[in-house]
């Protein structure tokens, strides 16, 4: 049962794959205008236009120009970038790590901060600290990543002057990157001072980027763990003499924490969508800011690698929440 | 009545009452640049009652351009909202109603759009398409409409098994007849709430496109737009970015309070525990 659930995942998450290719392949033709107008520099003659479509594939019928494009991602190659003068693929592969670094680093908070918030929201009814969580959890939703980013650059950055606001590591302790993650890099050196450096410029844009994630995360559990309190297995283990701290944290929070995983998967892909805008406030080098500079230099192959690569995150870690699913909740694992 | 409901429906009240009035109400042109008076404080900084919320890098009013942002706010959250709905909803009622491999087909689709993250494909899209508020509004229709068909699908699902639709049916009522008669009545409560959430999200998605320049036209004041510029100068005048994002955070919040105050009241299931 579980082993068919996984294969149907799969499938869909292949089936996704290629529709995904299709929609990035379509972005380009299917609206109006030329693209290879849109391609080539301001004040091009029609000769160059016609080489610009000739170079990009935009000759010929849709089939086979979809075709070719799909050939060629099926070898790896996302064409050249027209900005860089590279390959494409290469330039994103690049910038990867840093963009995963931070929508993992903002995934840990948002689902540590909201399952915290929300135990103790409930822990401590009628508090400050209850109001002052629903609050946050009614702003953190509705209030988008980049203001929430541009606040933080406000507060911390500007009024406190705590912390940096923009790239990954102070000038003075810039080394050869070696894995491509700074957290990981600094490890190795063995360096705290670097450490701290890199943390302290990680917090502010990983905050921005996880607080909406982690209003969602609070919502579900406050709301299930206040459901769970009339529940009959929570007024047996009331009878048997456990302290409120221990169902409340230890029995209740456990079953809040199935729905917690689906809401963090299905939204893992808005989280990641919101590094674009959170990498180019905070000037953070990766994916996310070469996004906007692409489109600034109207570069499409680079463009069509970004939407793919995204993409491919977003339905990789949909796959792994499936997984994940399987082995936390009991009726999917022991139906076989 | 509950206070998110209050709150968020006086908020929505407000801005659209700005958003007609706006102009007329606006001091100055929003456009007119005024040199001699760049980066004005406003009232509270110690500023005149010529520009109440101050100036921004090039003299022009704050208080006129937030005035007419409301108006694009406005008209960008309505319009994208309806299309959305409207585009996604016959989706939900098709794939819901005819189950198997028609909502097989459909939902995959969804779920295929919805692995490109919506503000990537936002941008995208209006690189592509180039500027301009009504092209705004399509490409957040083009992201959104799949919210609509999801949300609304599952509840079609869980209607359609209910007594009144079986009868429908057995009455020999045609497919487009039961939908239209007999499940979207019934959907409506969900469709407002759905329409109010998305309501905030639009108003978000512009503000972030104009923010980055794919937004509106760079003569219409749009908030997004007043943040980027107010942002360049944020330490000598905070105002020119902390006025327009103020009443962007008040915009989406008081959509959102809007949305889950109607949801706690019309759905009879979170009545209790409201």
């Amino acid at each position: 049962m579980s082993l068919r659930f996984l294969l149907s995942r799969l499938l869909l998450a292949v089936l996704s794959l290629w529709g995904v290719s299709v929609l990035a392949f379509a972005i380009l033709r299917i609206l109006p205008g030329d693209p290879a107008i849109l391609m080539a520099p301001v004040g091009s003659t029609a000769e160059d236009i016609e080489r610009v479509r000739r170079e990009f594939g935009l000759t010929g019928s849709w089939w086979a120009q979809y075709g070719a494009f799909f050939l060629s991602l099926c070898r790896g190659n996302f064409g050249r970038s027209l900005w860089l003068q590279q390959d494409a693929l290469r330039v994103i592969l690049e910038r990867l790590p840093a963009t995963l670094e931070l929508a993992v680093t903002a995934l840990v908070l948002a689902t540590g901060g909201g399952i915290l918030l929300g135990a103790c929201s409930v822990w401590r009814r009628r508090s400050w600290l209850e109001s002052g969580a629903v609050s946050l959890g009614t702003l953190g939703i509705a209030v988008p990543n980049f203001v929430w980013g541009l606040l933080l650059i406000v507060v911390f950055g500007a009024i406190l002057q705590l912390l940096p606001v923009s790239g990954r590591i102070a000038p003075e302790y810039e080394a050869a990157e070696v894995t491509g993650s700074a957290v990981v890099d600094v490890l190795l050196r063995r360096d705290p001072a670097a450490l701290g450096s890199v943390l302290a410029h990680l917090i502010l844009p990983a905050s921005a980027l996880a607080l909406p994630l982690l209003a969602a995360v609070f919502r579900t559990i406050r709301s299930d763990l206040l459901g769970a309190l009339g529940e009959e297995y929570v007024v047996t283990e009331r009878m048997k003499g456990l302290g409120e701290v221990r169902i409340l944290f230890c029995r209740a929070l456990r079953n809040a924490l199935i729905p917690t995983v689906t809401l963090v998967g299905v939204q893992f892909g808005f989280l990641i969508g919101g590094t674009v805008l959170i990498e180019t406030i905070f000037a953070w080098p990766g994916i996310g800011q070469l996004t906007l500079q692409a489109f600034q230099y109207r570069d499409f192959p680079l463009i069509q690698g970004i939407v793919l690569v995204y993409a491919v995150t977003v339905i990789l870690s949909n796959l792994a929440v499936d997984v994940a699913y399987v082995f936390l909740n009991p009726r999917v694992r022991l139906a076989q | 009545m509950n206070g998110k409901l209050w709150t968020g429906g006086t908020i929505a009240l407000l801005l659209l009452l700005v958003a007609l009035a706006g102009p007329a109400l606006a001091p100055h042109d929003p456009n007119r640049q005024d040199l001699v008076s760049i980066r004005q404080p406003p009232l509270w900084v110690g500023g005149a009652w010529r520009h109440p919320l101050g100036t921004d890098s090039l003299g022009r009013d704050i208080l006129s351009r937030l005035l007419w942002g409301a108006r694009v706010a406005v008209v960008v959250a309505v319009a994208s909202a309806i299309v959305s709905a409207l585009v996604g909803i016959p989706v939900a009622l098709v794939a819901g109603y005819a189950r198997g491999r028609v909502d097989t087909v459909l939902m995959r689709v969804v779920d295929v759009w919805m692995s490109i993250p919506a503000v990537l494909l936002a941008i995208a899209l209006m690189a592509v398409l180039g500027l301009g508020l009504w092209k705004v509004v399509l490409a957040i229709v083009i992201v959104d409409w799949t919210r609509f068909a999801r949300v609304v699908r599952g509840e079609v699902l869980a209607l359609r098994e209910r007594e009144f639709v079986e009868a429908a049916r057995a009455i020999g009522l045609r497919p487009l007849r039961v939908m239209t008669q007999e499940l979207l009545p019934n959907l409506v409560p969900l469709i407002i709430v759905l329409v109010s959430l998305e309501m905030a999200i639009a108003v978000g998605v512009e503000a972030l496109l104009s923010f980055v320049g794919l937004g509106v036209q760079a003569a219409t004041p749009s908030w997004g737009a007043m943040i980027a510029e107010g942002r360049g100068y944020l330490m000598v005048s905070w105002w020119g970015m902390g006025v327009p994002m103020l009443a962007l955070i008040a915009a989406v919040v008081g959509f959102n309070l809007l949305g889950e105050g109607l949801r706690e009241r019309l759905d009879p299931r979170l009545r209790t525990t409201a």
